[in-house]
This record gives C-alpha cells, structure tokens and sequence, in this order.
C-alpha cells in the first residue's frame, strides 16, 4: 500500500476527515516553499497538493493564475519543484504529497524521466487537470511503474458511465470539484455536493475528496460531513498573495489557518 | 487513400485529442454527438449553405493577379477572395456554423477569443443577427493594437473583455474563454476561433471552413480546366490554411505550403512559429506544436500580425507536417510588410497582414515554377483593420 493510501485508509478506519492543503510551489519565492510545507503539517495538513506553476493554468482562477506568475517570476520549473519535494523528505517521510499541474511541462521533460524523478524525490501521487482519463491510457502506467498514485478529477458534469471509467484508473482518492467554474469561485452547493457524492460512491470505494469554493472552517465543516477529504487551495494563496512582502510571516499565517479547519473537521467525529 | 481524419477521439496520428479540466469533458462530448447528427441534417445544411451565400456572399471569387504574376515571373498567382466576405476575412464561414450550432442546441449566449479581432467581429456579427448575447475575450495588448475591432465590436452589441493575464495576448484571452465557459456550461456555447482547442473544435472549425476549399476545387475546373499546382497560406491558429487545404489533401498533385509568422527571424525567440521552430507539447485542449521552454512553460510570441500571434497551431497541422504532406515554412515581419505594398500598389488589394504572410511566400515560390503552373494564395482577410499598425510602423499619425 503507498503512502498516500495507507495515510488515507488510516483516517477512515479513525474516522477523521482528510485535510489536504494547496498551495503553488515557488510561490511567493522558491526558498520559501519547503518551510511552508512544514508549516501545512504542524497545522493538522494530511496530504499536500503541491502545485506546479505552468504559464496558462486555464482551469484555474485569477488567484493561483497570479500564484503561478509569482512563481514563474523566479522561475520555478518542474525540476525545481521535485528538489522542493526531496529537501520536504529530509525531514518529513510520513505526509504524503501530491503534485497537481498541467501536462504541458510534463509533456517537455518526458513521462519516463518526469516519473522517475518524481519517485524519487518522494512524490506520491500526481493530478495532471488536463488529462481526461480518455487519454489517460498513454500516461498511467509510466506512472504506476514508478509507484505514483494517479488522482482524477470529478465534476458535476461528469456522467456515470464516466465515473465508473475515472473509478477504474484512480488511485489513491478522487477529486471532486464542487462547482462548475475555475479554482477560487464562491459558490458551494452543499446539499447538492452530498447528492453527487453519493451517487459517485455507487462506483467507488476511493475516498473522495471535495475542493473548489471551501475558505473557512465553516465551508470545510459542511463539506467535511458528506467527504472523505477537503482540499483547501485559493484561500491559502490568497493568504501568500497577502504576505508577499513579508515571507517571513507566510509560514505562521498558514499554519493558523490550517489549524483552524483542522478543528472545524475534528469537530465532526467528537 | 482517402484522409479521414480526425478518428472518433478527435486524434490526428499522435495530435489533437481532448486535453481538458474534467467539468468540459460532458460538454465536448455533447458538441460532437450534436454535430454528428446536424452535419447530416438536410434542414442545418440548407440553413448553413443559405446564410454563406446570402449572409457571407459566398462564393467568393478566385481572381486572377496578372500584374503581380508578371512582377514575380514564373508561376500564374491566383488569389482566393475570403477578404471579401462580411465582416472581411475567412473567420465568418465558421462562426456562421457554430452559432447555428448553438442556436440548434438551445444556447442563448456565445463567448469567443480573438486576437486581431476578426473572430471576434465574427461572432459579434453573427450574435447580432441570431438575437444571442455576445462575450468576447481579447488580449489587453491587442485591445490597444487592435482598437477599431474593439470598437466595431462594441457597435454590434458585444461585450469586450481585456484580458490581463499571461502576456495578454491570443493565448490569454483563449485560457479565459475556456474558465468563461467551465463555468457558464449549461446557457454558453463557445465559439472557439481557429482550428485548435479540444476535439471536436478542430475537426468542426476545418468542416466549416473547408467550403474554401471546395469552392476552389470547382473555381479551378471551371476557370483552367484543371486542379492548381501549389496553394498557399498563412498558418496562426491555421483555420483558413486547413479551409483551403482539407479537400486537397488526398489530391498528390497539389503541392500545399503554410506559412508560419517568422516575426524578426526563426534564430531568436520572436516569432510565432511552432511548426518550423517549436517541439510537440500539449496546450488549450490539445496535443500540437507549441512554443515551449525548457520547463514546459508558454513562451510569449511574437508577430506584426495579431491574428498569427499565437504559440500553438492546430493539431491537424502538426499531423500534416509529420506525414510530410504540408510543407510548412515562414516569413518574417519584414517580409510580410513588403508583400503588403506590393499587393496593394499592384491589384489594388489591401491585405490583411496575416494574410500578407502567404503573399510573401507566393513571391519567393512563383520564380522556381514555370508560367503554365499555378499558385492559389489564400487571401484570408482584407487589411483594413491594419492600417493603423503599418502608419504606426511607418513613423505616421492618423486622426
């Protein structure tokens, strides 16, 4: 069992939520991105999704738009990424991370060589946005040879015969975005998320995981009562976005706030 | 061999494809399926074929450049005439199809990129007429460079939105139709601008434009009693290269050539040239050539050309040119100017500057082929939206 599942079937069986934090690798600046995974943890993250700055991010909004564009100013590549990823390792071998980007740059570096390094620098698992699982067959099993979770996304639009397809490649847990629209939208739908969650959960075991639209501990206390998992990704960019002139206070602003949704989700199995 | 491409996941050999967030993937599939059957519906095909003869004011006519065949020598330059469409250029013959597509599917509001504005006047134009809301997504950058579209649009009741993102330029406005439309999925058709984009776009913007083609197929026959030796066009996005080529593609005796903008020169950085300069990456929703770095990153382009300004080309090209059935190649800014005087001082044709590119191109094949030969030239667009740009570049002021 990998990292990523064990970590997962571990919170099921304790019946806790899954915390899952994102934020832009290289964002606001890259000698900063291995404290503030650190920082994820001490405040209660059991996954990290580690984004992959790519210049046209087009599922995602003008928040992790502009989270990229600070990253690139420095120009933080794929290869830098997975060095962050080793550095987080020397310290922390148990939290499982997840790589979240676009395929483009993994296309330039090449599948084999992107899987291996990403191996072995520690990586768990991998989210390419833009790789339908229609096209998944030429990408998975460099990947799985390599012992990398591949997660898919879920939408409201996606069908069941979709689900059960996206069900059968996933591994580790599934993604489901709450809203049609970008990363970072306002609207959640909750009644609507449990609906969808349960008719996904006809297909799958997997735990499913629920992003887009949750900010606070409100949002990840409504979410965390019907999924397995809630990520948290523009508000905590908002917050680097905030902090950018002053790195040194980024660290302590996202362990509070992980803190505060981490009580929000032990709330719900006290 | 009859070419029937693209196969039913949208893939051209190893390109195109769907390359999209999974909230599109429904709605993509729906978009095929609905073209599937309305390309076969006596009822759309009437309807399509009554507005490109009475709205557009197809067919457009293949004319004859003799003074310009005579500067030149060699081969007889023959011009297709898409500058005379409504609204000025190629772009018309796929907007008209896609908003009757999304008029069919119940669409009440259409959303478009555009990069020198021509797609959008387009799909403004065709808003207007089919009484659908209009939202167009343009490049800040282009906003400035391309201001009487801007305002031509605006006239026709579209709203135009700068896009500040990225370079913000084509490529920009294209990623914020794509965040426009994954969230407005259920009232919004998009009407994607050039043969790019996932599948089905590529395969529907070449069927819609390749009445070009077929018009020029006919035009041949009837005006020289055979098929043309060479065709030539400019290549962006590549809509109205893939119009012109698609119904040639399995005639062996036609040689095609598509021009890329080669900006300040293929050596350096600042061009738009994917195909003759970039590698196979993945970008807008599917597999192609793009401009990429090392990191797998977009690089900003550049071209005197807006409407050529872009990073990726469609994937139906980038097939075509591994197969070794397009020549592709490219021109310089420079070059491409001084084919827009020439044109304009010796027919009294004012190009489009995308399309002065091809005209460029026209102008170094023709001496290499005999006067019995023939070379088609897809004028895709008149140049009346670039006068600015060529006065700005001339050191004049106008108004």
């Amino acid at each position: 069992m990998s990292r990523l599942q064990s970590t997962l079937s571990g919170l099921r069986t304790a019946r806790r939520k899954a915390l899952v934090p994102y934020i832009t690798a290289g964002d606001p600046q890259p000698d900063l991105t291995v404290e503030l995974m650190h920082a994820l943890v001490r405040g209660g993250a059991d996954v990290i999704e580690l984004g992959i700055p790519f210049s046209d991010p087009m599922a995602d909004g003008p928040t992790i738009q502009l989270a990229c564009e600070r990253a690139l100013r420095h120009g933080t590549g794929l290869m830098d990424v997975l060095g962050m990823v080793a550095r987080f390792r020397e310290q922390n071998t148990t939290t499982p991370v997840v790589l979240m980007g676009y395929l483009n740059p993994v296309e330039i570096c090449g599948l084999d060589r992107f899987a291996e390094r990403a191996a072995d620098a520690g990586v768990d698992g991998v989210l390419i946005v833009d790789l339908a699982v229609e096209e998944a067959p030429d990408y998975l099993p460099a990947l799985r040879a390599r012992g990398l979770d591949c997660i898919f996304l879920l939408a409201p639009t996606t069908t069941d015969a979709r689900v059960e397809a996206i069900a059968r490649e996933a591994s580790g847990y599934l993604y489901y975005v709450s809203l049609k629209g970008v990363t970072g939208a306002a609207t959640l739908d909750v009644a609507d998320v449990e609906r969808r969650l349960a008719a996904i959960r006809a297909h799958t075991d997997l735990p499913l995981a629920v992003g887009f639209g949750i900010r606070d501990a409100d949002s990840a206390r409504a979410v965390g009562r019907v999924a397995d998992g809630v990520v948290v990704g523009s508000a905590l960019v908002t917050e680097v976005e905030r902090l950018q002139d002053h790195p040194d206070e980024i660290a302590a602003r996202l362990e509070s706030r992980l803190r505060e949704l981490r009580e929000a989700l032990d709330s719900l199995t006290e | 061999m009859t070419y029937a491409l693209p196969d039913v996941h949208g893939h051209f050999g190893r390109y195109g494809g769907q390359f999209v967030a999974e909230t599109l993937m429904e709605p993509l599939s729906e978009l095929a399926q609905a073209y599937a059957s309305l390309k076969q519906d006596p009822a759309f095909i009437a309807e399509l074929d009554r507005d490109l003869r009475d709205y557009v004011g197809r067919p457009s006519p293949l004319y004859h450049a003799e003074r310009l065949t005579a500067r030149w020598g060699g081969a007889q330059i023959w011009l297709k005439r898409e500058d005379l469409n409504h609204t000025g250029a190629h772009k018309i013959n796929n907007t008209v199809g896609q908003a009757l597509l999304a008029k069919h599917l119940g669409k009440t509001r259409i959303i478009a990129e555009t990069g020198a504005g021509q797609h959008g006047v387009a799909s403004a134009t065709i808003a207007a007429r089919l009484g659908l809301k209009c939202v167009v997504y343009m490049g800040a950058e282009d906003v400035e460079r391309q201001s009487p579209n801007v305002y031509r649009m605006k006239l026709l009741g579209a709203e135009v939105v700068p896009v500040q993102s990225g370079t913000k330029t084509l490529k920009d406005a294209l990623n914020e139709a794509l965040r426009d439309w994954v969230t407005n999925v259920d009232d919004t058709f998009y009407v994607i601008g050039t043969v790019a984009g996932p599948h089905p776009y590529p395969m529907l913007v070449r069927d819609f434009n390749a009445v070009v083609g077929r018009e020029v197929l006919q035009q041949s026959r009837e005006r020289f009693g055979r098929l043309p030796d060479a065709l030539v066009a400019c290549v962006g996005g590549g809509s109205n290269a893939i119009g012109l080529f698609y119904p040639f593609i399995d005639e062996a005796g036609v040689e095609m050539y598509g021009v890329e903008a080669g900006g300040h020169g293929l050596q350096g950085d600042e061009h738009a040239a994917p195909l003759s300069a970039g590698r196979p990456g993945v970008l807008h929703g599917n597999r192609t050539y793009v401009m990429a770095d090392d990191n797998g990153q977009i690089m900003p382009t550049h071209s005197i050309s807006a409407g050529l300004d872009y990073p990726g080309v469609g994937p139906e090209h980038a097939y075509l040119k591994d197969i070794g059935r397009v020549n592709y190649t490219a021109v310089t800014d420079d070059e491409a100017l001084a084919a827009f005087h020439e044109l304009t001082r010796s027919e009294g044709i004012i190009p489009a500057l995308e399309s002065s590119h091809a005209v460029a191109y026209a102008k170094k094949l023709a001496p290499t082929m005999t006067p019995e030969q023939r070379i088609i030239v897809n004028l895709s667009g008149r140049g009346d939206k670039d006068i600015f740009t060529i006065a700005k570049l001339e050191g004049i002021e106008l108004l």
